[in-house]
């Protein structure tokens, strides 16, 4: 069947995304996180211990799935190409800043759109933030910007990322070596084996409908094109269902899980974010299904994202998460501390540069 | 016939190349060399809804697709 064929069949895939993202929220996953690729990177760093914040420390199934799930149905499909040579170390950059933008937010595109499905009026305004970077990246392309031609090489290249995340997910399960979360997110997880199951689904049905959270806006935005958007809104409907149903939907900017109302540093954040994808060409999703089937250049932005998320956590670069005064502790505001925010404005300069110097130009 | 060579291009580049290729040149064929089969879809699908016809040649490392 081929999912991308009319609205029908897009929609109906983003609706399948949505219900394995239910799913997972109601098997145990953070609430209005339910599957966030750059939580999710951050949570697998810390298990590996390249972060030392305790309470996100939980080597995620899904994103050993999701990976998985792209690199198997590439094989069965005959669309696996191994490739590289485009620019890597740029990607990785790149792949750090959208790691960096992510966490300022507290989400990743996905996790925007599940918190929005959720009601939290914070990812709608994070969401101004999204489109103006994805725009900004659209007059980069548009004035030439390319990161240059990736050529096919060696056909094992691709097969090392999903290796190394399948032993990674085996030594986790069956050995005491990684740092599991005993409270806060990195505690909250659907078992391994449905994570697992729900990222292999995910990661394939993405790979076949070419899900993207930036593409979706810059297809609309370069040339009126409403596929991937179509595949999202069917995601959003479905996750927009199982919030009203199970009691999960709260039209609120304060009392939101893992989340904070500083306006400003979540639009600068998504900017970045949004900015950051269209030049890698794809979001954080895109880049684990396109190293999944076979990118190296993609395999390469991971590394930029897990090294992102170590940062993130060992520089005080992330968002802290909002939360209401108790008896024990004041309230707290939360967003990114003096260094997140130096960080994130340092990462809009360099996108800056990387996307309009004249150097990456198209040859 | 004009060429457009996308091999290797991430997206959107090569729907960007073959839309500019199809203001630029649209009187005429345009081939586009594309590696990728997401790619090839992509511009495939693309031309069509500029309401050009298609053909698609399996090259082994590449796609050529003609777009009249």
């Amino acid at each position: 069947m081929n999912l991308t064929e009319n609205k029908k069949t897009l929609a109906l895939s983003g609706a399948i995304l949505g219900a394995i993202g239910a799913l997972l929220a109601f098997m145990g996953n953070p609430k209005n996180m339910a599957i966030c690729i750059a939580c999710f990177i951050r949570d697998s760093a810390g298990a590996m211990k390249l972060h030392q914040a305790a309470v996100v420390q939980y080597l995620r199934p899904e994103i050993v799935g999701i990976v998985c799930g792209a690199f198997l149905i590439a094989l069965i499909t005959k669309e696996y190409r191994s490739t590289a040579g485009s620019a890597p170390m740029v990607r990785f950059i790149l792949g750090m800043i959208m790691m960096i933008g992510s966490l300022v937010f507290l989400g990743c595109p996905l996790r925007m759109l599940i918190r929005m499905s959720a009601g939290d009026l914070n990812a709608y305004v994070a969401l101004i933030g999204f489109v103006a970077g994805v725009y900004t990246g659209t007059l980069a392309l548009k004035r030439g910007f390319s990161l240059g031609r990736a050529y096919t090489v060696e056909k094992s290249s691709g097969y090392v990322l999903p290796i190394i995340l399948v032993v990674l997910l085996i030594l986790s399960v069956t050995t005491s070596l990684f740092a599991v979360s005993e409270s806060g997110p990195g505690s909250m997880h659907a078992p391994v084996l449905v994570a697992l199951a729900g990222g292999l689904l995910f990661g394939a049905i993405a790979q076949k409908c070419r899900t993207c959270f930036a593409g979706c806006i810059r297809d609309v935005l370069l040339m009126r094109n409403f596929d991937l958007l179509t595949i999202i809104g069917g995601f959003f409907v479905v996750m927009v269902i199982f919030n009203l149903v199970n009691g999960g939907f709260k039209l609120s900017f304060t009392g939101q899980p893992v989340a904070h109302a500083q306006h400003i540093w979540n639009i600068l954040g998504m900017y970045a974010v949004g900015f950051a994808a269209v030049l890698a060409g794809g979001c954080p999703l895109r880049q684990l299904v396109l190293a999944g089937q076979g990118s190296s250049d993609s395999a390469v932005t991971f590394l930029g994202l897990l090294v992102g998320a170590a940062c993130c956590h060992n520089f005080d670069l992330a968002g802290v998460a909002a939360s209401a005064a108790t008896a024990e502790k004041a309230a707290v505001a939360g967003g990114p501390g003096i260094n997140g925010q130096i960080a994130l404005i340092a990462c809009i300069i360099i996108l800056f540069v990387i996307g309009f110097s004249p150097k990456n130009k198209r040859a | 016939m004009y060429e457009v060579d996308a091999r290797g291009l991430s997206c959107p580049e090569p729907v960007m190349l073959t839309h500019a290729a199809l203001k630029s040149h649209g009187n005429e064929p345009i081939r586009v060399l594309v590696t990728e089969p997401h790619t090839k879809a992509n511009v495939e699908k693309f031309a069509k809804s500029q309401g050009k016809k298609v053909t698609v040649t399996d090259k082994g490392d590449e796609f050529e697709l003609v777009i009249e």
